[in-house]
């Protein structure tokens, strides 16, 4: 978007339509009492990661920003993980 | 379309290829993140330390209702993108409806949140330590309480910050259509609605992670 190069229109709907299709999933996939609580968490971060992801990269544009964008971008990550490794230790 | 051209003539931040603005919403954005994963990572630990304080999925929070809402959201983060592609287009009269239907979502999902928080506060379940009594959804009101107080003030805490988010978001959206009724925006100087919109897919996007960790997990 903003380096001025041109690409395809992004599929707004199509991901409109992925969004939705993982909420519903995941509001069921939480209602099954036979999956271990641990692969039931994991299984809905995992979901609810990649809808985070559709919504960056298309709905943000991410997908056509520059490169230094993104490393700006990526600076809270490992800040991130830091956080979750003193969370893990707090908690452990 | 260039950078230059966008931002009316605006120069962009030196070897970032960005304008400045847009910049400094993703600046902005970036903070927020390590804002909300404090408020995250704070209920990580305090329900592994005390699981006893908490509920299961359902027994006490409406995931029905909260699954609609997040389905508003969603619905509001594309159409707050077609407002932006509409623009782009030089659509004067489509990034109006688009920011308009943005509105009324983004204010339906408030009130549902408005909603939701009367109905469980009326079933005990508030942030308040003295006062905390959560029985569970259709539970006889004598009944045992459910969870404890961290329940309560967690949970509050993490979803009235967003949902003041969505709040603050609804107004600044307002604004954006004030302006583009005004014929601010078009297709050469969309910078304003871009960053609008960055700032609402990013309250989208958090909210998609509070979902599934306060709700469903």
């Amino acid at each position: 978007m903003s380096t001025g190069e041109t690409h395809k229109p992004p599929p707004y709907m199509l991901v409109w339509v992925g969004l939705f299709v993982l909420t519903i999933m995941e509001v069921f996939y939480a209602t099954l009492s036979s999956i271990p609580k641990i692969w039931l968490a994991i299984g809905l971060m995992a979901m609810a990661f990649l809808k985070a992801y559709w919504v960056a990269i298309y709905y943000m544009h991410l997908k056509w920003e520059p490169k230094r964008l993104w490393l700006l971008v990526s600076v809270p990550i490992p800040l991130i993980m830091i956080l979750i490794f003193v969370v893990h230790n707090e908690i452990f | 379309m260039t950078t230059q051209a966008m931002t009316a003539g605006r120069a962009p931040m030196p070897g970032m290829k960005v304008y400045n603005l847009k910049l400094g919403m993703w600046i902005f954005l970036l903070s927020e993140v390590m804002f909300f994963t404090g408020l995250i990572g704070s209920y990580v630990i305090l329900r592994f330390a005390h699981p006893e304080q908490f509920a299961e999925p359902g027994q006490v929070l409406n995931i029905n209702l909260t699954a609609f809402n997040t389905f508003l959201l969603i619905c509001s983060s594309v159409t707050m993108v077609k407002a932006y592609a509409a623009i782009q287009q030089g659509d004067q009269q489509g990034l109006k409806n688009w920011l308009l239907a943005t509105i009324v979502i983004g204010a339906s999902f408030v009130g549902v949140q408005v909603y939701e928080y009367i109905a469980l506060a009326g079933e005990g379940f508030v942030p308040i330590a003295e006062a905390y009594h959560a029985v569970g959804r259709h539970m006889p009101h004598d009944g045992p309480a459910i969870g404890g107080q961290l329940y309560g003030s967690t949970f509050y805490t993490m979803t009235g910050f967003h949902g003041t988010h969505v709040s603050i978001g609804v107004l600044c959206l307002c604004f954006t259509y004030w302006r583009a009724a005004k014929g601010a925006y078009t297709a050469d100087s969309l910078g304003g609605v871009e960053i609008m919109g960055l700032y609402w897919h990013f309250v989208d996007l958090v909210w998609i992670i509070l979902f599934t960790i306060v709700y469903l997990i």
